[in-house]
């Protein structure tokens, strides 16, 4: 139709993944070997140590940190884990969550306190971040394929994208929460700007970073389900394969391994954030 | 004497154009229509205080009249838009961020009103806070840290923490981290003002005993004129960003500047602040000694309007008050002190507010002496009653002082 007009923003998107691929090589390989060498060390970490000692060690910190109710839970959760024949992929996907997450925070964590210091850098990177959390994760896996390939690492690539907006967010909304007059205090008394942070502002704002760091780690475990569209291997790749075969059995094994590990590692890095309540 | 705290011609203005706001307060335009006409809005207008070592400087007003704002002037919590402040001769507004740190963190502590304490460390830790950001190591910080929780009264509550004290007991942390760095000047905050009136008095006092172990200079912040009467040995009150009058607590009283100022004195029991010296008589009273006649005793005493003497000892020391009636009893030639009558006198410095019950066990007039026992003046009944009836009319804001 005339006068029909058309933005082709596809097409820039496009244009530039292929500038990107073209030039920035060296840097996608420096990503991918860091990202894989991520990765494979925790997943060869967890799987040389025996399943009955990291079963064990899971129970222990649900009866310790959560409650012994919790800690039963564990054992018959992990039980199921392993009578389903699912221990391996269930690791594989631990492994890629803990590497996603550390590395979303090690770049989060910074970024929101960065954009607590300044309005400026909230009011730019605010619209960066509902970007990355309201496009469907689906679309991640395009690029991340396109750079790196199929396999963990373009699934561990996709996973820190779609998990990172938590930990901004509520590093930089704890930071700013931090009342008035306890900020005068560290200053009153002396604090220079790193001091201010990492004795007062840091410290105050840790349950809201908490916060922020539990909802990373459960997007990131949905996330690393999707991204073994890509391969990314795990208990995504039991679900995946259950929906090839419409084999309900084999989905279901795969979708509940994701809901006890979602639950054990919520509750878990729950407890931890309300530390000194439960010590005390 | 050198003022410890020296403020000069400070202003500060918030909003959009500090700048222009600053001219428009030159040019005698009031605070509403710089804020109306610029956005800005004038904290603290042209203040001028000399603080002396030692004093506790209490700043009073109104919520929005600009003494939280001061405070935070004198240790550049915020930055003055114009004007010097001062501290032992240092200005404080042109200091380098460094030596700033350093003044913040040796000479000039804090305590909040909210008391601003962190949750999530032990009550020593808390106290031991300035200690730790100045970079003393931890056994050394947590034994100063111990002792000034020992002058507040917390020894026992080291290891506790905050939430589970009582707002009390929170501030009292808040007072102990203040005194752990061993500053000179302690900048308070409203820093009794959200306590229970009982909780409040109790910290009051333990200020001042505070101040009596180890004198500092001490500017608190305040808008409860009884609490300023308390522990103040001189008040500044403020009303829209200036200092509308400074002056000890019975000067304040005695010559309120304005209106505005004595507004506060509505529901303040003043009987605290005078003292038996303010309301004595001490020109028309005859002074005796021990062997005085009667008869020269009566002659004296018929030269002044009262009808009462006193007799005193080669130092001056008051002994007794004698009456004129009962001078009668005598012959001219017998000494005075046959019928004096021997009471208790009581010291210069006694408030106002003990005497009534001295008057009503005594059968003549209150003797008022000095520290050594010397003889100052009597408090007749007919003075008290004046006094007392002048303080229930000031307190009731429509006195004739």
């Amino acid at each position: 139709m005339e006068g029909r007009i058309n933005i082709p923003v596809g097409d820039w998107i496009e244009n530039g993944v292929d500038w990107i691929l073209d030039n920035l090589e060296p840097a996608l390989d420096g990503i991918a070997w860091f990202l894989g060498l991520l990765t494979n060390s925790f997943e060869g970490a967890l799987l040389a140590i025996p399943a009955w000692l990291l079963v064990l060690v899971l129970v222990g910190l649900s009866w310790w940190r959560v409650s012994w109710r919790f800690g039963i839970f564990a054992i018959v959760a992990l039980g199921l884990i392993l009578g389903m024949d699912l221990w391996e992929p269930t690791i594989k996907t631990l492994s890629l969550v803990l590497a996603a997450t550390a590395v979303a925070l090690a770049i989060g964590m910074p970024v929101g306190v960065a954009m607590a210091r300044s309005d400026w850098l909230e009011a730019s990177i605010r619209p960066v971040l509902d970007l990355m959390q309201t496009m469907p994760p689906f679309v991640y896996l395009i690029p991340a394929a396109i750079f790196f390939g199929l396999g963990t690492v373009p699934g561990a690539i996709a996973t820190v994208v779609f998990c990172m907006p938590p930990v901004v967010r509520l590093t930089n909304l704890g930071i700013r929460q931090v009342n008035r007059e306890q900020i005068e205090a560290g200053l009153a008394f002396g604090c220079n700007r790193r001091q201010l942070l990492t004795k007062i502002q840091l410290p105050l704002a840790m349950p809201s970073i908490m916060a922020g760091i539990n909802q990373t780690i459960m997007l990131a475990l949905s996330m690393v389900v999707i991204a073994s569209m890509i391969g990314a291997g795990g208990l995504g790749n039991t679900v995946l394969t259950g929906i090839q075969r419409l084999d309900v059995g084999l989905g279901f094994e795969g979708g509940l391994g994701v809901v006890i590990l979602a639950i054990l590692l919520d509750r878990i890095t729950q407890s931890v954030g309300l530390r000194r309540k439960a010590s005390s | 004497m050198e003022p410890i705290i020296r403020v000069r011609e400070l202003y500060k203005v918030f909003g959009p154009n500090p700048q222009e706001g600053l001219r428009l307060i030159e040019d005698g335009l009031d605070k509403d229509t710089i804020f109306e006409r610029t956005g800005n809005t004038v904290g603290v207008k042209d203040c001028n205080l000399d603080i002396a070592e030692g004093e506790i400087f209490v700043v009073m007003g109104l919520s929005g009249s600009g003494k939280s704002t001061l405070v935070r002037l004198l240790n550049r919590l915020i930055e003055p838009t114009a004007g010097t402040v001062e501290v032992r001769g240092r200005d404080v507004t042109r200091m380098s961020q460094r030596d700033l740190i350093r003044l913040r963190s040796e000479d000039l502590a804090m305590v909040f009103q909210s008391f601003a304490l962190m949750p999530h460390k032990t009550v020593i830790d808390n106290a031991a806070l300035g200690l730790e950001i100045a970079g003393v190591g931890r056994t050394r910080r947590r034994e100063r840290a111990q002792e000034a929780l020992e002058q507040v009264g917390l020894k026992a509550h080291a290891r506790s923490y905050p939430d589970e004290l009582s707002g009390g007991m929170q501030q009292r942390v808040g007072l102990a981290r203040a005194l752990a760095t061993d500053p000179s000047i302690m900048l308070m905050d409203e820093a009794f003002s959200a306590l229970d009136p009982l909780i409040r008095t109790e910290m009051q006092d333990r200020l001042l005993d505070l101040q009596r172990e180890h004198r500092r200079t001490v500017v608190f912040i305040s808008h409860d004129l009884d609490e300023a009467i308390r522990i103040g040995d001189r008040i500044a009150i403020m009303q829209g960003g200036e200092v509308v009058q400074v002056g000890t607590p019975k000067e304040i009283i005695t010559h309120p500047a304005n209106e505005y100022v004595r507004s506060f004195f509505h529901g303040v029991d003043i009987t605290q602040v005078f003292q038996a010296c303010d309301i004595m008589d001490s020109e028309n009273i005859p002074v005796l000694d021990a062997d005085t006649t009667a008869g020269e005793a009566r002659n004296r005493i018929a030269h002044v309007p009262g009808n009462e003497a006193v007799i005193v000892d080669a130092g001056g020391r008051f002994q007794s008050v004698v009456q004129a009636k009962r001078l009668g009893e005598l012959t001219l030639d017998r000494a005075a002190s046959e019928v004096a009558v021997e009471v208790e006198a009581v010291p210069e410095d006694t408030a106002l507010a003990d005497l009534p019950r001295r008057a009503a066990q005594s059968p003549v007039s209150i003797p008022v002496v000095d520290g050594e026992g010397r003889f100052r003046g009597l408090v007749t009944l007919q003075r008290l009653v004046e006094a007392l009836d002048r303080s229930r009319n000031a307190a009731a804001a429509n006195g004739d002082y």
